[in-house]
């Protein structure tokens, strides 16, 4: 295995024990195709014998400065109470041929962290545990064999002696690696993996101390905000500050100039800085300017014209991206054809933590502290800017008030950087939220339209789905025009490879809306419109919509899968979900009139979940939810409890999103701006009765932070239909059913 | 000069009087707990309490908490460190996700176990009206009763 020679041992300043990982092409030719290779780790044993364990990745939510150590600590065979964690910079390093990181790919997003670091941080671990007995055995001159490790010891039961940990660290980090792998643990064994662990930092957390971006504080720094254009694509045409510079506080105010029409984007706009001594004096500044904006090539732009154009579009030809079989035969033979189309809004991510970033340029260096899910990306972006090496340019990272893929992009750290260099101070960047909702790279919008066909017996035999939408990837000048679709319609999501005749197309819709990475990006408009598309063809049919599912999901069989969560994936895990979530929301039980229950299931980058909602509909249109139960198999579960609160967290993100939320534009601007007209959910919205359950399978976890927001919207909008008989075919909700049945 | 006290000690602030005292707590007097998510006072990431009820420190101008007693998240433990009951409940259910809107969240709860000492779920959601983007609801609501117990039996 040649990863093994990527872990060096080594000492401490404090006398520890180190294990880490050199610079992977320094060790050029070895092992470049391993995935697990690339993260980054360290494991010091300290001299009391706790330990510490690095994290590469940022903590947005999802809990990998929890789950990422456990793999490491299980297999190292330490107390995990012992444990504390460190969080580890961007490990940019300058080779001769480009850039590589020392600690491996950094991001945090896809839900990668678990799926890609489970054989590596583990084998980190027993590497570690391996050397500490070798130091063992060769001081009580036994084999290593005759030893064997408790945690945070090494023992020979032959000799009826131990030792800590921490009095062989010395010795075992003048060790070489051993070059042969160490076995890994059985399951039966483990104590950490699989055992239920709290959040890490919840002391900090609890008591305000936990440090997001946010708190940056460094002496001499500036504050900055800046006032961007409200028209898409607008741009400054002059300004007046006269007023912002006597504000009290207010030190400088000045032109950033943001990406032309059309062209990629560093940062989202135009606009123009105010530096203060203070956020709120550079809020009070920007307050009074005056500015004359260019209004840009989209003033027209409305939600309105966006769903005008993306029915046209549907009316035309569009771009086949899968063709199985023989769609059009197969609906001319149909004895019964269902169609329906589906509106998908934008929206946006509005991350708990307002977009902020502390950066520093100085002369041939910058140093930036960022709230980020890619600090490589924040690294590049201040390079972009300043034109500095990016070996030169230091990312810290802190913990992140929420991520959902908004902070995939660095914008506001190219912001931040463009500020610090014209003022050659430390700064500060603040977003409001106003900043926020308005300024975004939004989840795309689009338009469905699927139609099947079903033989006598209501087999489906032919289906198609065809989107219209605005997609991520435009502006990026590396994606050629015809792979735009690809984040948009994952073609071999279910149906495909079930239903032999199969036809998918994607028109792109043209619009000045940013758009980007959106929590299980498409996977949220897909499932929606397929597992609502599925109870129509079940209510068409007269077929129950449980057992329509069972039937097409079928008998456990691995698929080719070759978008991110493959390379396969096996339907019949879904129909397991199902029929548990059935049960336990008592799918077949007699309700009263206006009482209903919905489900769904769907597969995300890996994992597997359903839910099932019942709820209650007034002759009015009142809705009432009841009950949610939502149940995953991510594989197995390193830590139970973060499983849970992501399935939590993802389900009630996917109601929050399916009942308010949406983005609109009125003459090239966002109407929405902040928490009163962009109304993310409350407690109140929130039923008590949320269950979440975890269907382990197989031996290997899958990540975790998207798979439980799908299949919710289409669960609550199949109850809906079962309840009141309206079918929900445009998100989100919000007043639907009060106009439906007046 | 306005002057008023927190987490027990006097402090004093000599800018601008509108200047809201989230901004205050943060900037001038480096108490970061208390967040900013919204401050329009709709989210509740800011929640202080003032006079011992939860307020929105957005929304409160400085000139308005003259002479006023405030508690921030940093002064909730007793100065030796031992947690608020509250605060030890969110541990117990593990609550948190990222933890950006936990501070405020806590301020609110121990606000309605004062007033309302034994909630009723339907309690908890009139009253709990802070946003937590993760969805931590769920949790919150355990966490809630859990405080609730404890806080009545007084240990
Ligand atoms: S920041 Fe004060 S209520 Fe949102
Ligand atoms: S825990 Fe992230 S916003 Fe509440």
């Amino acid at each position: 295995m040649l990863r093994r020679t990527f872990l060096v041992g080594g000492l401490t300043v404090s006398g520890g024990f180190l294990l880490g990982l050199p610079v992977r092409s320094a060790l050029a030719g070895n092992d470049t195709a391993s995935k697990g290779g690339e993260i980054g780790f360290f494991v010091e044993v300290k001299p009391d014998n706790t330990v510490i364990i690095g994290v590469a990745q940022p903590e947005i939510g999802q809990g990998v400065r929890t789950s990422m150590p456990m793999l490491v600590a299980e297999e190292l065979d330490v107390e995990w109470s012992n444990v504390t964690v460190r969080q580890m910079p961007l490990g940019i390093v300058k080779t001769a041929d480009g850039y590589t990181w020392k600690y491996g790919s950094q991001g945090a997003g896809g839900s990668t962290a678990v799926t890609d670091n489970w054989d590596f941080l583990r084998e980190v671990g027993a590497t570690a545990r391996q050397m500490l007995v070798a130091v063992a055995a060769s001081r009580w001159e036994v084999e290593p064999g005759a030893c064997h490790t408790e945690p945070g010891e090494v023992v020979c039961n032959r000799l009826g002696t131990r030792v800590r940990y921490s009095d062989l660290a010395q010795d075992a980090a003048k060790l070489p690696v051993p070059s042969e792998k160490p076995p890994f643990k059985a399951a039966a064994d483990y104590h950490i993996i699989g055992k239920p662990a709290g959040v890490v930092d919840i002391r900090d957390i609890v008591t305000g101390k936990a440090r997001f971006g946010i708190d940056t504080e460094v002496p001499g720094m500036h504050y900055a905000v800046i006032q961007r254009s409200p028209y898409l694509d607008g741009a400054v045409k002059s300004f007046d500050d006269s007023e912002a510079r006597k504000v009290p506080g207010v030190v400088d105010v000045f032109k950033i100039d943001g990406p032309g029409p059309g062209e990629p984007y560093l940062i989202l706009a135009s606009g123009v800085a105010v530096v203060a001594t203070s956020t709120w004096a550079a809020l009070q500044g920007r307050k009074v300017l005056e500015i004359d904006w260019d209004k840009g090539p989209h003033q027209n732009e409305s939600t309105e014209s966006f769903w005008r154009q993306a029915k046209e579009l549907l009316s035309g030809q569009g771009q086949v991206v899968r063709d199985d079989g023989d769609l059009d035969a197969a609906l001319a033979q149909a004895s019964k054809v269902v169609t329906a189309r589906y509106e998908i809004p934008f929206v946006n991510h509005a991350p708990m933590e307002p977009q902020n970033c502390f950066v520093h340029v100085e002369e041939g260096k910058a140093t930036v502290i960022a709230p980020t899910q890619s600090p490589s990306g924040a690294n590049r972006a201040v390079a972009s800017v300043t034109g500095l090496p990016r070996e030169n340019i230091e990312v810290q990272m802190t913990r992140v008030g929420g991520g959902f893929g908004r902070r995939l992009t660095n914008d506001y750290v190219a912001e931040a950087a463009m500020i610090s260099q014209k003022i050659g101070a430390p700064v500060k960047l603040q977003w409001s939220r106003e900043d926020d909702v308005r300024h975004d790279f939004y989840r795309p919008s689009g338009l469905h339209e699927l139609k099947a066909g079903l033989d006598d017996a209501g087999k489906v035999t032919a289906w198609t789905q065809r989107l219209a939408s605005a997609g991520k990837y435009y502006r990026r000048p590396n994606v050629a025009q015809e792979d735009q679709y690809k984040p948009e319609l994952y073609i071999d999501d279910f149906p495909a490879q079930v239903i032999g005749n199969l036809r998918t197309e994607w028109f792109e819709v043209q619009s000045g809306m940013p758009r980007g990475s959106w929590r299980a990006p498409a996977h949220t408009a897909n499932a929606f419109v397929v597992q609502s598309f599925l109870d129509e063809i079940a209510h068409a049919s007269g077929q129950d919509p449980l057992q329509l599912r069972l039937d097409l999901y079928g008998q456990s069989r691995d698929l080719p899968y070759g978008q991110h969560g493959g390379p396969t994936y096996n339907p019949w895990r879904l129909s397991r979900l199902l029929k548990h979530v059935a049960d336990r929301v008592d799918y077949t039980a007699e309700r009263p009139q206006g009482r209903a229950v919905g489900i769904a299931s769907h597969f995300t980058f890996g994992g597997y979940a359903a839910h099932a909602v019942e709820v209650e509909v007034s002759g009015v249109g009142e809705l009432n939810i009841k009950k949610i139960v939502a149940a995953v198999d991510c594989g197995i579960a390193v830590n139970p409890l973060g499983v849970e609160a992501q399935l939590e967290g993802g389900t009630i993100d996917g109601l929050s999103t399916a009942l308010n939320l949406e983005i609109t534009v009125e003459n090239g601007r966002v109407v929405q701006s902040n928490f009163h007209n962009y109304r993310i959910a409350r407690m109140s919205q929130i039923p008590a009765a949320l269950e979440t359950h975890i269907l382990p399978y197989g031996d290997k976890p899958t990540g975790m932070g998207e798979m439980g927001l799908p299949s919710i919207a289409p669960a609550l909008t199949n109850a809906i239909y079962n309840a009141c008989g309206v079918r929900i075919r445009k998100l989100p909700l919000r007043d639907q059913l009060k106009k439906a049945l007046a | 000069m306005i002057e008023f006290h927190v987490n027990n000690e006097p402090v004093s602030f000599s800018g601008d009087e509108d200047t809201p005292l989230l901004w205050i707590l943060r900037d001038h007097l480096r108490l970061t707990g208390t967040k900013f998510g919204c401050g329009i006072g709709s989210c509740g990431a800011c929640m202080v309490h003032i006079d011992g009820r939860a307020s929105k420190a957005c929304t409160s101008k400085a000139s308005s908490v003259a002479g006023k007693r405030i508690t921030t998240i940093e002064g909730l433990a007793s100065p030796r460190g031992e947690l608020h009951p509250v605060q030890q409940a969110w541990i117990d259910e593990d609550v948190p996700q990222c933890g950006y809107c936990q501070g405020g969240q806590i301020m609110a709860a121990v606000d309605l176990l004062n007033s309302n000492p034994e909630p009723s779920d339907e309690d908890i959601a009139s009253k709990m009206r802070n946003i937590c983007r993760c969805g931590t609801y769920v949790r919150i609501r355990k966490a809630i009763h859990r405080a609730s117990t404890t806080m009545r039996k007084g240990t």
